[in-house]
């Protein structure tokens, strides 16, 4: 649905790849392109492939609600659904209205690191997403007023409604952030926003957001599927040339440290039949060394009927009906959770002692060779998937290009899960989730009592 | 950087508005949107179809762009054949097809999917119960060996049953957080009644599922799960010739039966105009479904209803989304369609929505349902038929996006050049046609009116609008005692 995707992390759905490997020695294809940059900054990536006549334009712009300012959150995917009500020579409507008359389909979505843009339709159409992505590109703030703003306000605010605030546990998510991560940390509130600051959002943020950070230089476009390059590069060039470049964009590179320096017990109540139990540990940003022994590790704790915890709870004890693990790393930091859904009349406490017993015994004793090869494998089969559609592709050259500087990263991302070794796993184990954590309980309305607590159980 | 000073951002915007004038005078004027040149012609791959002596189907279509092949498993039955007293089986006998076979055991079978990189996946609707396997062609032996051990070797272990049941009541228990979910049941128990299968819950209810035992689930697999009453749908990096006989070994032992499909009774006669009020205290948003019976997947009007549908509410351009979420802001999304199955299944608009504006949003429902009954004006219809034409060559982009376009023909028996022909047969859809579509199946006056929200403030607005009478149902659509 329109607008409707919200990525929370990029890691753990772009973050596996593979090259030739131990099982059925399936290598990684490369994906083929050519990069420039225009003179005003805006950088063009190609990929060609001519297998399907459709083509998608997926454009990067390099702000995400991490770089929002206090009493302002939210407002990068604010400013998102806004990117489609219209630009100088684009009436309200018309955007969507000529898109869908082309066949396309387009959307958009908004991380804590980055904001993007995609049509994806017939090639023939190609220059008319071009040509509107250029207009509201460099044309936003002519036709923007106050009626765009409050209208798309209200539309996140039913987002919110429906994602969060209506949604089982939808709030969990905000309340661990607001506890794991300091007040000034980029990533401690959450991409949807609060109601109270998407209410405060004024014209002038809209202007001086779009000013500050909707620049081509502060942009990448890819373009994959079925082209002519040289006619393309024309086409950008006449449509995107002339927006003029806007001010170097001041890039933050480093977060404030995350100390937790004991186990935190905080409680939510909402209206839900079950509790639910989160536990949250820091970790590291995508790509760092330990990325991606910890995106394993989580696979190995809670991926099916036979990883640790799910075996324990859900499969041989049956005291949980879900239990789930990620390692979620965005481009600045990162964090590891494990959630667990008790059955019926389960103590959060049992659930509890199960958790630490079983993180416990791979911090000391590690993991099988064969659950190390199923997760690897698992990731590398994942790759191939990403590569079978046009979006896939240009999504993943914008990724790389975005988080490690090259679009043509592919191989040497698949290289770093082929690397890690079961001693990396149980390393990473202990450096991370043998630390203190942020422990939170879902709990329903009325019943805190319900909460886990430091002394181990619930009271 | 957290902002500009005013002085330079206004810099910047002045420049933009030069650039805009002086390019508008220059090569090109960027007021106009560039001509397009015609539609890509679209080759769609070619179907080859052949049958097992056993009665098994096979749809082989080519796709060499990735190393990937594609397997659907299709079986004929699905929940409308769950005995009355016994809903939830067609969908747990799907589920238990991967907890155990003859030869491997539950966790053998994970540790296998996992360790071979391929997605093994049974599941159920309700005509149809189907067994996915998505693979590297590089473990396409081992992967098949074990999808056909899967699909033709289950051995519905006790233990794992009971562990799915527990889990599947704490599934339904949980459903009551949820107001779409309680919504999407609600809704076609109200409008079918408890004698149509459609009517029923596939998940089961709390009873049925209590009641369920093993042999049920045998029973089940083993009446419904035959080769003559299946067709294995095959896309991908494959050699047909090759892969045929792979599957003939593979398959070719699979026994025959007599398979029986459901009657159906008919659907009870809509009544007036009704509000059916499930209470959801505190919810932040009203669930709407707004419907009632609708069409068979084999009716005449299959094109016409897509091209009207695509602009009442199939559609991002479409009327409800542009009014309930463009224009008045009371939603994230709002949208309609027509679920054809087998028999006639229901329409129905639906849209979440903040609980404020629960009253007026349903006066804008009913104004756009009566509305779509008049005359479509010719922009509209045709950007809806470009917007449905246009968009058959991305549906045909991956070997997964091709196997799903292939359920159909396989479910319904479309010819095998149905979507060759798709094109000219939206093309010929004309405004007239709409207008009777709409006519003949949208009925204003006798839609059901399901909304799952905070009774306490939602009530009283409701009957104040008097769209219909509001009566008081519980969460499985079913009058309070």
């Amino acid at each position: 649905m329109k607008k409707l995707r919200l990525l929370v992390t990029l890691c753990t759905l772009i973050g596996s790849a593979l090259t030739a490997a131990s099982l059925g020695g399936q290598a990684t294809p490369r994906i083929q392109f050519e990069k420039y940059t225009l003179p005003n900054g805006l950088e063009v990536i190609l990929h060609e492939d001519h297998s399907t006549p459709i083509v998608t334009v997926d454009t990067w712009y390099h702000v995400g609600s991490g770089d929002e300012q206090v009493g302002r959150t939210g407002f990068a995917h604010l400013f998102e659904h806004i990117m489609f009500m219209g630009s100088q020579n684009v009436p309200v409507g018309a955007f969507d209205q000529m898109l869908e008359a082309a066949g396309a389909d387009n959307n958009g979505s908004t991380t804590e690191d980055r904001t993007n843009y995609y049509e994806n339709l017939p090639s023939n159409a190609l220059a008319l997403a071009l040509w509107l992505d250029a207009d509201r590109m460099g044309f936003l703030l002519p036709t923007m007023d106050l009626a765009k703003l409050n209208l798309q306000r209200d539309v996140v605010k039913n987002e919110r409604r429906q994602r969060v605030d209506n949604q089982p546990y939808g709030r969990a998510d905000e309340t661990i952030l607001a506890a794991l991560y300091p007040k000034s940390h980029p990533y401690s509130w959450p991409v949807i926003g609060s109601m109270a600051d998407l209410s405060a959002a004024s014209l002038d943020d809209v202007k001086n957001f779009f000013r500050t950070y909707y620049a081509p230089n502060n942009a990448t476009m890819v373009i994959a599927g079925d082209f002519d390059p040289a006619a393309v590069k024309k086409l950008v060039a006449q449509y995107f040339g002339p927006i003029p470049r806007g001010p170097a964009v001041k890039r933050r590179t480093t977060v404030p440290a995350v100390v937790i320096p004991r186990d935190k017990f905080i409680v939510l109540e909402d209206k839900v039949q079950l509790p639910r139990l989160f536990y949250t540990w820091p970790t590291v940003k995508a790509f760092a060394p330990d990325d991606a022994a910890l995106d394993i590790l989580a696979l190995v704790l809670a991926n099916d009927k036979n990883s640790r915890l799910y075996k324990k709870l859900v499969y041989d004890l049956q005291i949980a009906q879900t239990a789930r693990a990620f390692q979620e790393s965005g481009k600045l930091d990162g964090k590891f959770q494990v959630d667990v859904t008790p059955m019926p009349g389960q103590k959060v406490a049992d659930i509890d002692k199960v958790v630490k017993a079983e993180i416990a015994n791979v911090i000391q004793n590690g993991i099988s060779t064969r659950e190390l090869q199923r997760a690897q494998n698992s990731y590398k089969a994942n790759f191939l998937n990403r590569l079978a559609s046009a979006l896939g592709k240009a999504d993943q050259l914008n990724f790389y290009n975005y988080f490690v500087g090259t679009p043509d990263y592919v191989q040497q991302d698949a290289a770093r899960y082929e690397r890690v070794t079961a001693a990396d796993v149980k390393r990473v184990a202990g450096k991370y989730l043998g630390k203190p954590k942020i422990v939170l309980t879902v709990v329903p309305e009325g019943k805190t009592d319900m909460m886990l607590t430091a002394a181990g159980g619930a009271r | 950087m957290r902002g500009l000073s005013s002085t330079s951002a206004m810099g910047v915007i002045a420049l933009a508005a030069i650039q805009s004038t002086v390019f508008a005078q220059g090569t090109f004027d960027r007021s106009k949107p560039p001509e397009l040149g015609p539609p890509p012609r679209v080759a769609l791959p070619p179907i080859l179809t052949r049958e097992l002596p056993n009665g098994l189907k096979l749809l082989i279509v080519e796709h060499h762009e990735l190393p990937l092949a594609d397997f659907v498993l299709l079986v004929g039955s699905g929940s409308t054949t769950d005995p009355a007293s016994k809903t939830g089986v067609a969908n747990l006998t799907a589920t238990m097809l991967r907890e155990g076979t003859t030869t491997r055991k539950s966790l053998e079978i994970a540790d296998q999917i996992a360790y071979l990189g391929i997605n093994l996946s049974p599941s159920s609707s309700w005509e149809s119960s189907t067994l996915s396997l998505h693979t590297p062609t590089a473990q396409l032996d081992s992967a098949l060996s074990l999808f056909a051990d899967v699909a033709l070797r289950p051995s519905f272990p006790a233990d794992e049953f009971e562990r799915l049941r527990k889990n599947r009541l704490t599934d339904l228990l949980r459903l009551r957080d949820q107001g779409p979910a309680i919504a999407n049941l609600a809704f076609p128990a109200i409008i079918y009644g408890g004698a149509h299968p459609y009517g029923a819950a596939t998940l089961g209810t709390e009873a049925s599922v209590k009641s369920l035992s093993v042999a049920d689930l045998q029973s089940y697999y083993q009446t419904n799960f035959k080769p003559n009453n299946s067709t294995l749908i095959i896309v991908g990096d494959v050699n047909p010739a090759q892969i045929e006989q792979k599957i003939n070994a593979l398959f070719g032992g699979w026994q025959r039966g007599n398979v029986s499909q459901p009657t159906y009774p008919d659907p009870p006669k809509a009544a007036a105009t009704t509000v059916y009020l499930i209470d959801k205290p505190g919810a932040a948003q009203s669930s709407f479904r707004i419907g009632s019976v609708g069409v068979p997947r084999s009716t005449k009007d299959y094109f016409a209803l897509s091209v009207m549908n695509t602009i009442l509410g199939g559609s991002f351009t479409s009327r409800l989304m542009q009014n309930l979420r463009e224009t008045r802001g009371y939603t994230y999304g709002a949208s309609s369609r027509f679920d054809m199955r087998r028999n006639a299944g229901p329409f129905l608009a639906s849209a979440e929505i903040v609980a404020a504006k629960t009253d007026s949003a349903l006066l804008e429902f009913m104004k756009e349902l009566n509305a779509i009954r008049q005359s479509v004006p010719a922009s509209e219809l045709s950007r809806a038929k470009r917007f449905l034409q246009l968009q058959l060559p991305g549906n045909f982009e991956t070997t997964q996006d091709i196997a799903f376009q292939l359920v159909p023909v396989a479910l319904y028996g479309l010819p095998l050049d149905y979507y060759n022909n798709y094109v000219q047969n939206i093309e010929a859809i004309t405004e007239a046609d709409v207008a009777r579509v709409a006519q003949q199946y949208i009925n204003p006056g006798s839609l059901a009116v399901v909304i799952v929200g905070d009774r306490k403030s939602i009530e009283p607005t409701l009957k104040a609008i008097n769209v219909g009478p509001v009566v008081i149902r519980d969460i499985s659509g079913q009058p309070i005692q």
